[in-house]
C-alpha cells in the first residue's frame, strides 16, 4: 500500500507515462471523469508520432497471474476495464474509477496499484497479480481466510481490493502493529464499516504467513 | 422451574451450553467474497453482452430545446440509442436522464453519449440550502407550533444557548452502483439486478414494460450495498431493457458511473436548525425554540421530530421549512428523520450542559421525565456510562490539551420503532472528535461507520458553541 500512497521519491515513469497524460487520455474515454472541470480543456490532438498506438484497437499482451493473456483493446482502456470487460477477472471492482477507494486494487511488479488508474497498454511486461491468482489448489490464501475468520466483510464489494492491498502490504511489512495496519491500509474504503475486522484479519494473516502457510 | 406444567420455560441455557449465542459465527458467503469469486450483477458477463450508458443533464435546471441523436447512431459499434427527454421537457436536477445508448464496448457507449447533441435553455436553480435566507420561493414553511410560554421561559432561565447546527445531505453511496444487466427477448426478460428487492423488482419491471410478471426472470447472487436505495427497477433499468430489445434481444449491462450514482441514486435529507434552548442551574431544560429546515432534493425534506426524545420540554416554539433544491431525490434510509433530529437536539443539550458547567450525562438523566419512558432510558444511560467508563473518561470542554484537534466523550439518545418496543430505544455514547472549540458530531450506529473524510466533511460544516 505504502508504495502508491507514499512513494519513496517522486520518480518519472520510464515509459513516459505521466499522470497528466493519463488523465488526458481517460478524459476522452470515460464519462466518469468527464464531469471534472480540469478535463474540459482537452488539448488538441497532436500529430501521430512514431510509437504512438491507437486510437483503434491494438494487440496487447498482459502477464496475469503468471500466464500471458492476449487481447485487442483500444489504448485508452484501463487495466480494471481490461480485466473486467475484456477478460473475466471480475474480482477487482470498479467503484470510484478515480484512484480513491481501492476496490480495483491489484499487485503489479510487487507494487499495490489502483487498476482504474493504469492503462492496460502500460501494464504490458509487468507481472500482474489479481485476487483470482492468489488462492492455491482451491485453498484460500491466508489473507482471504483471515477475512472470513474475523468477519472483515459485509457486502463484500470492497473485499477483493482490500485483500490484495493487505497481501501487498504484508509482502513488504511482515511484522506490522495494529497502528501500522491502520496507516498502511489507508488507501481502501469500506462502505459497510468493516475496518476493525480487517485490521484484526491483517494481524492474523501476518502470523499465518510467517508460519510458512503462504503458498 | 415453570410454575405450572402449561407454562413453557423460556430461560436461556447456561452460557457454556449455548451453541449459537455468544459464539463466533463465520459468514457462509465469506470464502466466496474474500476470494473474489462472488459474482455480483455488475460482474455479469455473457457472449454478446452490450454496454449501456446514460446521457444525463449537465444543468441543475434547464429545458431541452432540441435533441439530435443521429451522430451517435452512426457511430460504429452502437446498437441502440433511445431518447428519454424530448424537446420542451424541463429537467429539474443535474444528472436527470436525457438519453441512453447501447454499444459493443463501454468506451464506445460513452463516446456515443457525447455524440448526442442537446440544446438546453438554462433556467434558474437552487442547489444549496445551508443558508435558508437564500432559498427564496423554494422554501415552504410548515407553520409555527407553540406550546406553553416560551418567551417567559427564556426570560426566567438561568442559562440560554442559541446556536446553529447543521448536518448536510449525504448519499447512500453503495460501492456497487445502481444498475443491472438485462436481456429482453420476445416476451421474456432475464434480469440480473443489483437490488434489495429481488422478489419485487420483477413486478416493477413487468408493470413498466407491459409484459406478464411471470415472464420476468430475476437472478441475483450478491449485492454490493443498498442502504435503502435499491428497491425499484429505476428508469435506468427500464432503459437497459429497451436498449436490449432494440438490439435484437442481446443482453445489455447498464450501471451508473460514480458521479451519476452520487447525483441521482438517492440521498438522505439534510437537517439544519437555529436552536435556542434554556435551562435551570440544576440542568432542568425549560424551553426549546427552533427554526429548522431541510432538503432531500426536488421534493423538499422531511421534518425531523425535534426536540428529539425530550419532546416533553414544557415551553416550545418550532418552525420547520422544507426546501426544494434542484438535486436528485431522496430515497429510503435508516430511521427516517431520526439522525437529523438526534443531532439537532442532543448537540444543543450538550451545549446547554457546557454553559451550565454540568456533566451532560447529569443533564440527560435530570430531564428523563420529559421523555416517553424515563425508567428504560435511565437504566440504559447508567449501563452505557458504566460500559464506556464515563466517570473516568469524560472531561469538561477545553481540558484536552493544546492543539486544534480535541478528543472527548459525548452522549446522545436515539430511538427507533420505540412505540413497538422499548428495547430498540437506546442511548449512544460517542467517542467524539472536537474540532476547534466545541463541535460534537454523532458517529452513528447502523453500519454507518464514518471514514475520516466523512468526519472531516461533517466537521467542516459545523459551527461551534462559544
Amino acid at each position: 500500500m505504502s508504495s502508491k500512497k507514499y512513494p519513496d521519491a517522486p520518480e518519472k515513469p520510464k515509459n513516459g507515462f505521466s499522470r497528466r497524460g493519463f488523465i488526458r487520455g481517460v478524459g476522452i474515454g470515460s464519462g466518469a471523469l468527464g464531469t471534472v472541470g480540469l478535463l474540459v480543456e482537452t488539448p488538441a490532438e497532436a500529430a501521430p508520432a512514431a510509437g504512438v498506438a491507437g486510437p483503434g484497437e491494438v494487440p496487447v499482451t498482459l502477464q496475469i497471474n503468471g500466464k500471458p493473456v492476449k487481447l485487442n483493446i483500444e489504448p485508452r482502456v484501463t487495466l480494471v476495464d481490461a480485466l473486467r470487460n475484456y477478460l473475466d477477472f471480475t474480482g477487482a471492482k470498479k467503484v470510484c474509477d478515480r484512484a480513491t477507494c481501492g476496490a480495483c486494487t491489484v499487485i503489479m511488479d510487487g507494487k499495490v496499484v489502483y487498476s482504474c488508474t493504469v492503462l492496460a497498454i502500460d501494464a504490458q511486461g509487468k507481472d500482474i497479480q489479481t485476487i483470482e491468482g492468489i488462492s492455491q489448489n482451491g485453498k484460500l490464501h491466508p489473507v482471504s481466510a483471515a477475512f472470513v475468520n474475523h468477519d472483515a466483510q459485509q457486502c463484500g464489494y470492497c473485499t477483493p481490493g482490500f485483500v490484495m492491498a493487505v497481501k501487498g502490504y504484508l509482502d513488504k511489512h511482515p511484522n506490522p502493529t495494529y497502528e501500522d495496519v491502520q496507516k498502511g491500509l489507508g488507501g481502501n474504503l469500506c462502505r459497510c464499516g468493516t475496518y476493525v475486522g480487517v485490521r484484526k484479519a491483517v494481524l492474523e494473516a501476518a502470523k499465518e504467513m510467517k508460519g510458512g502457510h503462504n503458498a | 422451574m415453570p410454575d405450572t406444567p402449561n407454562t413453557p420455560n423460556y430461560a436461556w441455557p447456561d452460557m457454556e451450553k449455548r451453541r449459537v449465542m455468544g459464539k463466533p459465527t463465520k459468514r457462509l458467503d465469506g470464502p466466496m467474497k474474500s476470494s473474489g469469486r462472488a459474482k455480483y450483477a455488475s460482474d455479469y458477463k455473457q457472449d454478446g453482452l452490450l454496454y449501456g450508458a446514460l446521457l444525463t443533464s449537465p444543468h441543475a435546471h434547464a429545458r431541452v430545446t432540441s435533441i439530435d441523436t443521429s451522430e451517435a447512431e452512426k457511430l460504429s459499434g452502437v446498437t441502440a440509442v433511445h431518447t428519454i427527454a424530448s424537446a420542451g421537457m424541463e429537467l429539474m436536477w443535474r444528472g436527470q436522464e436525457v438519453a441512453s445508448v447501447a454499444a459493443e464496448t463501454e468506451e464506445i457507449a460513452k463516446d456515443a453519449t457525447r455524440k448526442i447533441k442537446v440544446q438546453y435553455e438554462v433556467l434558474p436553480h437552487l442547489v444549496r440550502e445551508d443558508d435558508l435566507a437564500k432559498a427564496g420561493a423554494r422554501a415552504k414553511p410548515a407553520g409555527e407550533q407553540v406550546k406553553g410560554d416560551p418567551d417567559k421561559a427564556f426570560q426566567e432561565a438561568d442559562a440560554v444557548v442559541e446556536q446553529h447546527y447543521g448536518i448536510p445531505v449525504i448519499t447512500h453511496c453503495c460501492l456497487e452502483p445502481h444498475g443491472n444487466a438485462i436481456e429482453w427477448k420476445g416476451d421474456h426478460v432475464n434480469l440480473y439486478p443489483s437490488t434489495q428487492n429481488v422478489s419485487g423488482i420483477g413486478g416493477d419491471l413487468s408493470n413498466n414494460l407491459k409484459i406478464p410478471a411471470p415472464n420476468v426472470h430475476v437472478q441475483m447472487q450478491y449485492i454490493g450495498g443498498g442502504f435503502g436505495s435499491k428497491f425499484s427497477a429505476d428508469l435506468w433499468g427500464l432503459e437497459a431493457a429497451r436498449l436490449s430489445k432494440a438490439s435484437g434481444g442481446r443482453p445489455v449491462k447498464l450501471f451508473l458511473d460514480r458521479p451519476t450514482e452520487l447525483m441521482i441514486a438517492g440521498n438522505r435529507p439534510s437537517g439544519y436548525a437555529n436552536v435556542k434552548i434554556a435551562g435551570k442551574k440544576d440542568g432542568t431544560i425549560t424551553a426549546w425554540q427552533s427554526e429548522s429546515w431541510s432538503t432531500g432534493g426536488i421534493g423538499g425534506g422531511g421534518s425531523p421530530p425535534i426536540p428529539y426524545v425530550f419532546d416533553g420540554i414544557p415551553n416550545q416554539r418550532k418552525n420547520h421549512t422544507a426546501v426544494s433544491t434542484n438535486c436528485g431525490g431522496v430515497r429510503a434510509w435508516r430511521a427516517p428523520n431520526h439522525q437529523q433530529a438526534c443531532y439537532l437536539t442532543d448537540t444543543a443539550i450538550e451545549d446547554l450542559a457546557a454553559k451550565l458547567n454540568l456533566d451532560p450525562l447529569v443533564v440527560f438523566e435530570k430531564n428523563l421525565g420529559l421523555t416517553p419512558r424515563a425508567d428504560v432510558y435511565r437504566a440504559q444511560l447508567q449501563k452505557g456510562a458504566e460500559l464506556i467508563d464515563w466517570q473516568k473518561l469524560w472531561h469538561p470542554r477545553g481540558q484536552s490539551g493544546p492543539g486544534s484537534i480535541k478528543r472527548g466523550l459525548g452522549v446522545a439518545m436515539s430511538t427507533w420503532e420505540a412505540a413497538a418496543t422499548t428495547a430498540s430505544a437506546a442511548p449512544t455514547f460517542i467517542p467524539m472528535a472536537q474540532w476547534k472549540s466545541s463541535c460534537a458530531r454523532r458517529i452513528s450506529a447502523q453500519g454507518r461507520a464514518p471514514s475520516s473524510r466523512w468526519l472531516r466533511r461533517k466537521l467542516s460544516g459545523c459551527r461551534s458553541a462559544r
